[in-house]
C-alpha cells in the first residue's frame, strides 16, 4: 500500500515543531501560494479542485469543488473554515490545527483567492483554546511575512484571517448555525435554501469547508487533481484521517487512503481489540452514524458509497470501537444524551423527541422499563425520522435530530434481544 | 459614548482588547461572543451588567446579548471556581471509563457534578465531547487539556491544584504529570496557558508562565 501522507508527513518529519512558519517553509510551505498567485488564474485553481473530486470532509461529504462553483457572483464574498469540530468521536481537525496550522491558512489563501475571496474566518470550538492559540500564532506569523494582509506578493490580491472562538454548542458544527454563531446570533440552523453560497455570512456568498478539507488544497494544486484523484478509491478519493477511538489497542488518529475495509482500519491500522477480546460494534462515522456489526460489515468498503450502500456513512471519519463487554443499551443511552443536550430547541421534534428518548432509556438502564419502551422509543423515532430509512427522512430544520435515531435503530436492529432482556428484567416483581 | 465610558470598570488592557475585537469583523454584532468572554474574565461570570456592556458595544439589545449567552454552555452565569474541571463523559470517554474519574474528581474536589466547592476553589462539571477521543477519558482544567486520565490520577489532579495553586494552568504540565494516552504526538511544548475559567485564547485570559520559554 503505497500512498503519500497528504495531511501529516510534516508532522511525521518535524515531530516537535511542525506548526512553526520556518519549519513549514523549510519544507516547502508557502511555494504553492507563490506558483498560484503569480502564475494562475482563480478558474484554473477551481478547475484543479473540481478535477481532484475532494468529497468535504467534514459529515456530509458533499464534493468540495462543485460546492465552490455554487458561489454567487455578489460581493463580497467570505470563506469560513468549519474548525468547530464536536461530533463525539472526532478529533482529526484538532491535530490539523494543532501541529500544521500554516498547511490550512496556506490552504484558505489559495482558496480565498480562487473564490474572490478578502475576508476568510476561522471558526474554532470554544474547547480547543490550544489548537486556537497555534492557529492565531500561525496567522500572526503569515502576516508578519506578508503571507496575508494588504497586496500579497505584490499579486494585488488583499486577505485578512480572523480567528473565531465558539462558546460550546455542537449544533455550531452545522454551516449555517456556525454562520449564525459568527454573526453573533444563537447557533441556530437556518433553513435552506438559500444555500449559504448563495446567502451565507451577513447574507452575502459564503463558502464553508471544514478544516480537513481545506488542508488538502495546497497538495492538491501543487501535485494536480487528477494526482489527488488518482489516490484511494474510485468513489472517495485521497487520503482521509480517520479518529480510532473506543476499545481498541491503538487508538489515536491515522491518515489512510479511502478504500481500505473496516477489518483493516480496525485490525491492521487500531490494532484490533484491546486484551484480544471480541468485537461487537463499531460506529463507522461519528455518532450521528448508524453502528456496524463484524457479522455483516467487516468486508464493507470504507468509501463514501460502500458505506451508504450498507446503511450508515462515513460522517466525520470518528470510528468508534465497543467491545464485547459493551452494555449497547448504555452506549446508545449516552449517544442519545448527547444529542439531547445538544439540541438548539427550534423543531419541537427534536427537542422533545431527543429528551424523551433518553429518559426512556435511561429508566431501562435502572430496572425501571416498561414492556412497551421498545415500542414507545421506536414511535418517537419515527416521529423524528418517518419510516426510519437511512438516508434518514426529516421532520426538522436539521440533521441533529434523525441522529438521535441512529443509535437506536442499531440497537433494535442488531442486538435487540439485549434490548428485550433489559426490559423482562424490569418486568419482574421486585421480590422475585 | 465612547468604549471606556461604556466598559470603565474594565481594565485598561481589556479595553484595548474590546476596541481590536469590535475592528476585527465586518459587523459589530460578530463581537459579540469574543466580548462576552472578555465580560466573564473582568467579572468572573457573566454578570447582568456585563452583559448589558457588551449590547452596548455591540449594538444589540441585552435580551440579544443574554439570548447569546444563554445558548452556549461556557458562557457562565454563576460564580465558578478558581479551577472549573471539566470531565468529558461522552461515548468514547465513557466506553474508557469516565464515569469513575468523575466520581473520583467530585470526590476529591468535595464539589459534586454541576456545583463549587465551598471554598470556591473547584468547580465540576461533566461535559459532552471535547475532541479527545483517541486519549480517552479526557478531563479540562479550565479547558486546558489532560489525555488518557484515571480516577487515581484525576484526584492527584485535584490534590495538586489545591496544594500548588498554580496561576496559569499548562495543558502540558498537567498532562505529564496526570495524563496518560494522547490521541496524538502533541510535539513540543507550549508555555501558555489559562488564567481564569475561560478558554486561553487570544485577548480572553492567557498567559505565560514565568520561566518557561
Amino acid at each position: 500500500m503505497s500512498f503519500p501522507l497528504i495531511l501529516t508527513q510534516r508532522m511525521i518529519d518535524h515531530p516537535a515543531d511542525s506548526h512553526l512558519i520556518d519549519v513549514y517553509e523549510g519544507a516547502g510551505g508557502y511555494d504553492v501560494m507563490r506558483k498560484v498567485l503569480s502564475g494562475m488564474t482563480p478558474e484554473q485553481v477551481v478547475a484543479e479542485v473540481k478535477s481532484a473530486n475532494i468529497q468535504g470532509r467534514g459529515g456530509a461529504a458533499f464534493p468540495a469543488g462543485i460546492k465552490w462553483g455554487f458561489l454567487a457572483p455578489a460581493e463580497p464574498r467570505y470563506l469560513v473554515v468549519n474548525g468547530d469540530e464536536s461530533e463525539p468521536g472526532t478529533f482529526k481537525d484538532r491535530q490539523l490545527l494543532e501541529r500544521d496550522p500554516h498547511q490550512l491558512i496556506e490552504g484558505v489563501i489559495i482558496s480565498s483567492f480562487a473564490l474572490g475571496v478578502n475576508h476568510a474566518f476561522i471558526y474554532i470550538r470554544g474547547e480547543y483554546p490550544k489548537p486556537a492559540r497555534r492557529v492565531q500564532q500561525a496567522v500572526e506569523a503569515a502576516y508578519a511575512k506578508g503571507h496575508l494582509g494588504h497586496n500579497i506578493m505584490g499579486s494585488g490580491f488583499d486577505l485578512d484571517v480572523t480567528v473565531h472562538l465558539g462558546g460550546g454548542a455542537y449544533i455550531c458544527g452545522e454551516e449555517t448555525a456556525l454562520l449564525n454563531s459568527l454573526e453573533g446570533l444563537r447557533g441556530e440552523p437556518r433553513l435552506k435554501p438559500p444555500f449559504p453560497a448563495v446567502e451565507g455570512l451577513y447574507a452575502k456568498p459564503t463558502i464553508v469547508n471544514n478544516v480537513e478539507t481545506i488542508s488538502n488544497i495546497p497538495w492538491i494544486i501543487d501535485n494536480g487533481g487528477e494526482a489527488f484523484a488518482a489516490i484511494g478509491d474510485e468513489n472517495s478519493v485521497g487520503t482521509r484521517l480517520f479518529s480510532l477511538s473506543g476499545h481498541l489497542k491503538k487508538p489515536g488518529n491515522v491518515e489512510v487512503p479511502m478504500g481500505l475495509t473496516w477489518r483493516e482500519l480496525i485490525y491492521d491500522i487500531g490494532g484490533g481489540i484491546r486484551d484480544d477480546r471480541e468485537l461487537k460494534t463499531w460506529v463507522p462515522g461519528g455518532a450521528s452514524a448508524p453502528w456496524f456489526v463484524p457479522e455483516h460489515h467487516l468486508d464493507v468498503k470504507v468509501t463514501k458509497d460502500d458505506v451508504a450502500h450498507a446503511g450508515s456513512m462515513l460522517g466525520s471519519g470518528a470510528v468508534i470501537v465497543m467491545d464485547e463487554t459493551t452494555n449497547v443499551v448504555a452506549a446508545a443511552h449516552r449517544i442519545v444524551k448527547f444529542f439531547a443536550h445538544e439540541s438548539c430547541g427550534q423543531c419541537t421534534p427534536c427537542r422533545e423527541g431527543t429528551t424523551w428518548l433518553e429518559n426512556i432509556l435511561w429508566r431501562l438502564l435502572n430496572g425501571a422499563g416498561r414492556q412497551s419502551d421498545i415500542e414507545l422509543l421506536l414511535d418517537i423515532c419515527d416521529n423524528i425520522s418517518p419510516g426510519l430509512a437511512w438516508p434518514p427522512k426529516m421532520t426538522t430544520i436539521c440533521p441533529l435530530g434523525p441522529s438521535a435515531v441512529s443509535p437506536i435503530t442499531s440497537i433494535m436492529t442488531h442486538f435487540r434481544d439485549e434490548v428485550q432482556a433489559m426490559v423482562d428484567l424490569a418486568a419482574e416483581p421486585a421480590s422475585a | 459614548m465612547t468604549l471606556a465610558a461604556v466598559i470603565p470598570d474594565w481594565t485598561s488592557p481589556n479595553q484595548e482588547r474590546a476596541r481590536k475585537l469590535l475592528d476585527a469583523y465586518p459587523e459589530r454584532r460578530s463581537a459579540v461572543m469574543p466580548l462576552l468572554y472578555l465580560a466573564q474574565l473582568e467579572h468572573g461570570h457573566l454578570t447582568d451588567s456585563g452583559m448589558t456592556q457588551v449590547a452596548e458595544l455591540t449594538g444589540l439589545t441585552p435580551a440579544q446579548v443574554q439570548a447569546v449567552a444563554s445558548f452556549y454552555t461556557m458562557y457562565k452565569r454563576d460564580h465558578v471556581g478558581k479551577y472549573l474541571i471539566s470531565v468529558c463523559t461522552s461515548i468514547s470517554c465513557f466506553l474508557m471509563g469516565s464515569d469513575e474519574v468523575l466520581t473520583a474528581v467530585e470526590e476529591e474536589s468535595d464539589a459534586l457534578d454541576g456545583t463549587t466547592s465551598a471554598d470556591g476553589t473547584f468547580s465540576v462539571e461533566h461535559v459532552e465531547c471535547i475532541g479527545a477521543c483517541g486519549g480517552a477519558p479526557a478531563v479540562q482544567v479550565n479547558y486546558e487539556l489532560i489525555e488518557g486520565v484515571t480516577p487515581e490520577k484525576g484526584k492527584a489532579l485535584c490534590q495538586w491544584l489545591r496544594d500548588a495553586a498554580p496561576e496559569v494552568v499548562l495543558t502540558d504540565e498537567m498532562q505529564e504529570l496526570f495524563g496518560g494516552v494522547r490521541s496524538f504526538d502533541w510535539g513540543s511544548k507550549e508555555a501558555e496557558g489559562a488564567v481564569a475559567p475561560v478558554p486561553a485564547f487570544g485577548p480572553y485570559g492567557s498567559a505565560k508562565r514565568e520561566g518557561r520559554s
